[in-house]
């Protein structure tokens, strides 16, 4: 179909700086001693990965240090080929981070979605970008706390060519926290029960044939695939202080370029790596 | 079925005609009714004339002749002649003809437009030519050319006047009750034609292909609108006044089964009105697209129909004709310009293949939905589609089950049940059910799946079990071909591009009279469509009944019915050479479970109790629903019949020792087959050959059928896992055995047309057999099972299950599965039987041979009356059954060989069939390699027909294959050995 891609052709990132209030408010954050500092650091090497090694255009949101979460953008948009879906996160307080995202969507002329009103048909729904993952054929939405099937349902009504599938999210608090992708047909996904478990599900569920590298940590299993301009394969995963286990399964996938790049202090806070970029594919379709 | 069929025929018939035609309407097939139909219609008393000839070949008809792809032997191109007087011909040939008919039917079609009258020479001269080409397919006997020959040349004379004067004919006919319907095209236009009352769907059927001109037409179907407004395909081997009833005589033509890829689709006209359907569905929002997508393929559809972007004659509002989308807005209408642009220089056949490349990639392509709920009661959609079926609930998609994942299907009052296959984790086979809202759509849904899994999975379509005496429960199979079949079908398609004009489905309001021509035609076949390809009008203005249409009424109509005969020719070796091959899931469309009856929860409930857990995919289904709570329906699942068998199931497989020891065993035991061992058990592949011998002897040709099912039957046990085949038949039995008390159930559902009624009957048979020994399973330990099966194997067996049932409702569900099926009324039935019991045995006993025959089925063999007899009601004296055959089968085999038995389903890596055959043996050799736990086995199974009018010497028949066998492959070992021999017995045919 007219935007049916293989998975993983990138030519811009969205990112958003990571404000001085991190941590505060994050969820989980209670109790948990993150540094700001590192924090950051780890952000510019992520960037830097982004822009300089894989090549893309990189797009960086400033922080706003009343928005405490607004770090992961990858909740506040679901974006496939030209169109975005501004999502509806579960907590109030973040709905606010959406603005700054869409005016960049906008000037990068995407077709931006809202999710409607809170009233009506998509009344009560939530949806976290971090608990979709798009494989380039289809849509899983991991039902968690996080996104319930309303969200997931205006998930599908946006992006109506696709398959669009709910799975139960098991081991994590988030999808994407268990599984990402890691190829254009490639799904690592963590060896944890519960993730074997939604892993089952999605593939009782698709159509499609997926390669399942699988991950002996959880941390390992999210991680940013991106082919470059040049045609090369990316892959963004966790270092191996933070995965010692899983990077021989990283390095078994041939031909990639691996980039490891830290994302301890946001995993603190449940996030990932994937969490903390929105990748955008505007070369032209046609 | 069959039998109400004929008679009505008959009783018809009477009235109006001679003797011959009697005789004609005996045949069961389709075929017979069809043809009288439209020789009725056309050609009145000519018709009468001309159908003495056909008469005498009328038994053999009996053969499952809509199976045979009509384009078959199409491999000629047509020359000379006309297709005019085709139906009578035809309809000789049908009768006649082995294979001729088919070259006709092409030669018909192509030639539709120019009626030349011919001469009786050339048309002798066709037939020839016809024989000739004809070599593949059927062998055609050749007595039967000659009489072929001769009942044509009476037919030409017959019809050629009536042709001259079609329309007075037709005003002569009008005591045929005649009847006009309408058929809306896929580009909205109205077709029209005169069907005699009595016509089955595929004489209009074919007629509206035959108008559009196409020749794959097993992609598509008719379909009409019910009381309820709901839209109901017309089974093309059923007359078309009971399908529809009460409806009006309207249909429209449309896709049935969508190509998965339409660029394997051989014609461009074929894609085109796959394109034309696809442009509905999207504009009416039945295949939903995102923005962008409907701007392309809305940019498609103007580049095929308007051709490349005229800026001056295109202005904006050159596109507000068309409709791409639901809701269509000008910044739609304004990208899909844009894009049209862009598309300069594309032919119209390739803007056709662009829209289809991308519109077969949206998620909803091809999917039939229909309105459900789950256990739960929550609003779901059931999704049928090529690769299995889908369960939505809005848009999303919450479960899938592809087609090797079911194992069985049905539906029981307004309830459709999946049965699915447990997969690696889990150890049970579990039964998913819908609620439908009302019978008609259960059923409706559960055809639609029948249709699909076999159009898109098999190979060839199942053979119904057509028997005579019991119609019980739906006989529904898909009878067309299956995509494999129409593919290969297409392949031959050997004629220039038919020529026709792309118009806008859409465009209501716009006639085609303006639009130039040069844009609208297809260059790329321009070229070859000048001298044969009739153009094709398809023109979206015309309400008017096209009346052109009438006079060539039958040539479809014939051609299907000839198609039928090759088989007939072949004897018993065609039926055993279409029997199916299945890739990998062995799937059993039974109709009737008893699943859901409401005692049976209790019972279930009790004596479960602690069964094992639910599979794992029910449970992660549930949780997929948002309120995942243990619903009744879940209990019953979990303690049903059906998880309890598999549990006896299991039980035995573990204790089979490892193959390589096996082999050595086999080779002790089973002397007279003498096989080889295979002695390496380091080698990964274990390998196994079985020989499956068949001999039929038929003093008679009557009842080629009742070989089919066997056959059939056999085939699968054999190559699939057995569990799954002998379920099947069990599955078979739960069909027509005993009744329960349920009548109040039954009562509603009596209502509805003859099918429905016997439905009815049906369900309320509870086969009693298996119940019994169920909750002994459920208690036992899993090992206790293996001896649960013994008793199986042996033919006292049924007295076994005819004690009393704690819960007789259970056993519906067919569970007869290990203890086997009490010999029915079914011809199938003792087959299966044998199968079986000779399997279990092999299991358990050391010993080599078992010999189970269950000698003559007798018709009153109703194990189940005995059993039930306090409750059942009674066997209605219309459905006594009559057993036509004797059959024998024993088993020879060696010492188990598959130690996971079915509990590890495997995975088949490659399955392939080679059938060669000589005039009175078949011999079909089936490979399979599957892959076991680590073992990747090959298993060859042949299977040998033997068909004979008398004695043949079944020992040395043996002895012969085996050797053949072995001396083909010295490094396999023979397992297996059935001899199944039946023996028509000459008395008691209606």
């Amino acid at each position: 179909m007219a935007n049916i891609y293989p998975y993983g052709c990138f030519t811009h990132a969205v990112v958003r700086g990571i404000p001085e209030s991190f941590g505060k408010l994050a969820e989980g954050g209670e109790g948990l001693q993150t540094d700001l500092a590192k924090a950051q650091r780890q952000m510019g090497v992520l960037t830097g990965a982004l822009r300089q090694k894989v090549g893309l255009q990189l797009i960086e949101i400033p922080a706003v240090s009343e928005l405490p979460e607004s770090w992961r953008i990858e909740d506040v948009a679901v974006i496939q080929g030209d169109t975005a879906l501004i999502t509806r996160p579960l907590k109030q307080q973040r709905r606010a981070e959406a603005e700054a995202v869409r005016r960049v969507l906008n000037e990068l002329k995407l077709t931006v979605l809202e999710m409607g009103d809170e009233e009506g048909r998509s009344a009560g729904a939530t949806l976290e970008g971090s608990d979709v993952l798009f494989t380039g054929k289809e849509f899983f939405v991991g039902i968690s706390k996080h996104t319930n099937h309303r969200g997931a349902e205006v998930l599908a009504d946006t992006f109506k060519d696709f398959a669009v599938s709910t799975v139960p999210v098991c081991g994590g608090s988030r999808l994407k926290n268990i599984c990402s992708m890691g190829g254009p047909d490639t799904i690592i996904i963590s060896s944890s029960d519960g993730a074997k478990k939604t892993l089952r599900m999605m593939e009782q569920l698709t159509d499609h044939h997926y390669e399942i590298l699988t991950v002996p940590e959880d941390v390992a299993a999210n991680c940013v695939y991106i082919r470059g301009p040049a045609k090369v394969d990316f892959l963004l995963h966790p270092t191996a202080e933070e995965c010692p286990n899983s990077v021989p399964a990283f390095q078994r996938l041939t031909d990639y370029t691996l980039l490891p790049t830290a994302c301890s202090e946001a995993s603190k806070l449940g996030a990932a790596l994937s969490s903390l970029c929105l990748l955008i594919n505007k070369k032209p379709n046609y | 079925m069959t039998t109400e069929v004929s008679s009505d025929g008959e009783v018809k018939k009477d009235e109006e005609k001679t003797p011959e035609d009697q005789q004609q309407t005996h045949t069961p097939a389709e075929a017979a009714q069809e043809k009288s139909a439209s020789v009725e219609a056309e050609s009145g008393q000519e018709a009468c004339v001309s159908s003495p000839p056909a008469a005498g070949g009328q038994k053999k008809e009996k053969t499952i002749s809509r199976f045979l792809p009509p384009w078959l032997k199409r491999q000629k191109s047509q020359s000379q002649d006309k297709p005019s007087d085709q139906e009578s011909v035809e309809l000789k040939q049908e009768q006649t003809d082995g294979g001729g008919e088919q070259t006709e039917e092409k030669k018909r079609e192509e030639e539709a437009e120019e009626k030349k009258r011919e001469e009786e020479a050339e048309e002798k001269k066709r037939e020839e030519e016809a024989e000739e080409t004809s070599v593949g397919s059927a062998d055609t006997q050749p007595v039967r050319e000659e009489k072929e020959g001769e009942s044509e040349l009476k037919e030409e004379q017959a019809v050629i006047p009536h042709e001259a004067s079609v329309l007075s004919a037709l005003k002569l006919n009008k005591k045929m009750k005649m009847v006009v319907c309408h058929v809306t095209l896929l580009d909205g236009s109205l077709f029209s034609c005169e069907l005699e009352k009595r016509a089955k769907g595929q004489y209009l059927f074919f007629q509206v292909c035959e108008h559009l001109n196409l020749l794959e037409k097993d992609y598509f179907g008719l379909s009409f609108k019910d009381n309820a407004e709901q839209k109901c395909w017309l089974d093309p081997s059923k007359e078309i006044k009971r399908q529809i009833r009460n409806s009006q005589w309207q249909f429209t033509f449309s896709v049935k089964f969508y190509p998965l890829d339409p660029s394997q689709l051989t014609e461009d006209i074929t894609r085109y009105l796959l394109c034309l359907q696809l442009r509905q569905d999207i504009s009416s929002g039945r295949l939903p697209c995102s923005f962008v997508t409907h701007a392309l393929l809305g940019s498609y559809t103007l580049q095929a129909e308007l051709g490349d972007h005229d800026p001056d004659e295109h202005r904006l509002d050159y596109i507000s004709d068309f409709q791409f989308a639901p809701n269509q807005t000008k910044e739609l209408e304004e990208k899909v310009v844009e894009l049209h642009k862009s598309h300069r220089g594309m032919t119209p056949a390739q803007s056709d293949a662009q829209f289809l490349e991308n519109a077969k990639k949206l998620s909803m392509y091809g999917v039939d939905l229909h309105h459900a709920k789950d256990s739960d009661g929550v609003d779901i959609m059931l999704g049928v589609c090529a690769n299995g079926l889908l369960i939505y609930k809005d848009r999303l998609r919450i479960n899938r089950f592809a087609w090797p994942k079911i194992l069985k299907i049905s539906y029981k009052r307004s309830n459709f049940y999946i049965k699915i296959r447990p997969g690696e984790a889990e150890q049970f086979e579990s039964t998913v059910g819908f609620k439908l809202p009302n019978h008609r759509a259960a059923k409706r849904v559960w055809k639609v799946c029948v249709e699909h899994h076999t159009f898109f999975r098999l190979v060839s379509p199942e053979q119904s079990t057509k028997t005579k005496f019991l119609t019980l429960g739906s006989k529904f199979r898909y009878s067309g071909r299956t995509q494999a079949q129409t593919r290969q079908a297409s392949s031959l398609i050997d004629r220039p591009a038919p020529y026709f004009q792309r118009t806008s489905s859409k465009r209501l309001s716009r006639s085609l009279d303006g639009a130039p021509v040069v844009s609208v035609c297809d260059y790329s076949q321009a070229a070859g469509a000048g001298e044969n390809g009739p153009p094709l009008e398809l023109n979206s203005d015309s309400k008017s009944p096209q009346v052109e249409v009438v006079q060539e009424p039958d040539a479809d109509a014939a051609t299907s019915i000839s198609s039928e005969t090759a088989f007939e020719t072949d004897g018993a070796g065609a039926p055993e050479r279409k029997s199916k091959l299945r890739v990998q899931g062995e799937n059993i469309y039974v109709r009737h479970s008893n699943l859901m009856l409401e005692d049976l929860d209790k019972t279930q409930e009790d004596v479960l109790k602690h069964q094992a857990s639910i599979s794992e995919l029910k449970r992660s289904f549930m949780e997929a629903t948002p309120e995942p709570r243990p619903s009744q329906w879940d209990k019953r699942l979990t303690g049903s019949p059906a998880t309890t068998l598999r549990m006896q199931t299991q039980g035995v497989p573990q204790e089979t020792p490892p193959r390589p020891g096996m082999d050595s065993r086999d080779a002790s035991k089973s002397a007279e087959v003498k096989p080889e061992v295979n002695g390496q058990p380091e080698v990964v592949e274990v390998v196994e050959e079985t020989v499956v011998i068949e001999e039929i002897v038929k003093p008679r040709s009557p009842a080629p059928e009742a070989s089919v099912p066997m056959e059939t039957e056999c085939a699968a046990e054999v190559k699939e896992e057995r569990s799954l085949s002998s379920d099947s038949d069990s599955e078979e039995e739960a069909e027509y055995h005993a009744q329960p008390p349920c009548t109040s159930i039954s009562t509603q559902q009596i209502k509805e047309e003859p099918e429905e009624e016997q439905e009815a009957e049906h369900t309320q048979q509870a086969p009693p057999s298996e119940t019994e020994s169920q909750p002994i399973t459920e208690t036992a330990e899993p090992t206790l099972s293996a001896e649960e099966e013994k008793p199986a194997e042996l033919p006292e067996e049924e007295e076994h299950t005819d004690e009393p049932l704690a819960t007789p409702d259970e056993a519906p569900n067919g569970h007869a599965h290990h203890a086997e099926a009490p010999p029915t009324e079914e011809e199938e039935e003792p087959h299966i039987v044998n199968g079986s019991a000779s399997r279990v045995e092999a299991e358990h006993l050391p010993q080599v041979i078992c010999c189970s025959e269950p000698p003559v089925v007798k018709t009153e063999m109703v194990t189940i009356s005995d059993t039930f007899a306090a409750q059942k009601t009674e066997i209605s004296t219309k459905e006594v059954p009559i057993v036509h055959t004797e059959t024998k089968t024993i088993t020879y085999e060696a010492a188990q060989l598959d130690g996971h038995g079915e509990g590890e389903p495997g995975v088949l890596m490659t399955a392939q069939t080679i059938t060669s055959e000589s005039l009175c043996t078949t011999t079909t050799t089936h490979i399979t390699k599957t892959l076991k736990g680590g073992l990747s086995e090959t298993r060859i199974e042949k299977r040998i027909v033997i068909t004979g009018d008398s004695d043949i010497d079944h020992d040395q028949a043996l002895a012969q294959a085996i050797k053949e066998a072995k001396e083909q492959h010295p490094d396999m070992s023979v397992t297996r050995v059935v001899v199944h021999k039946e023996t028509e017995l000459a008395e008691d045919e209606d």
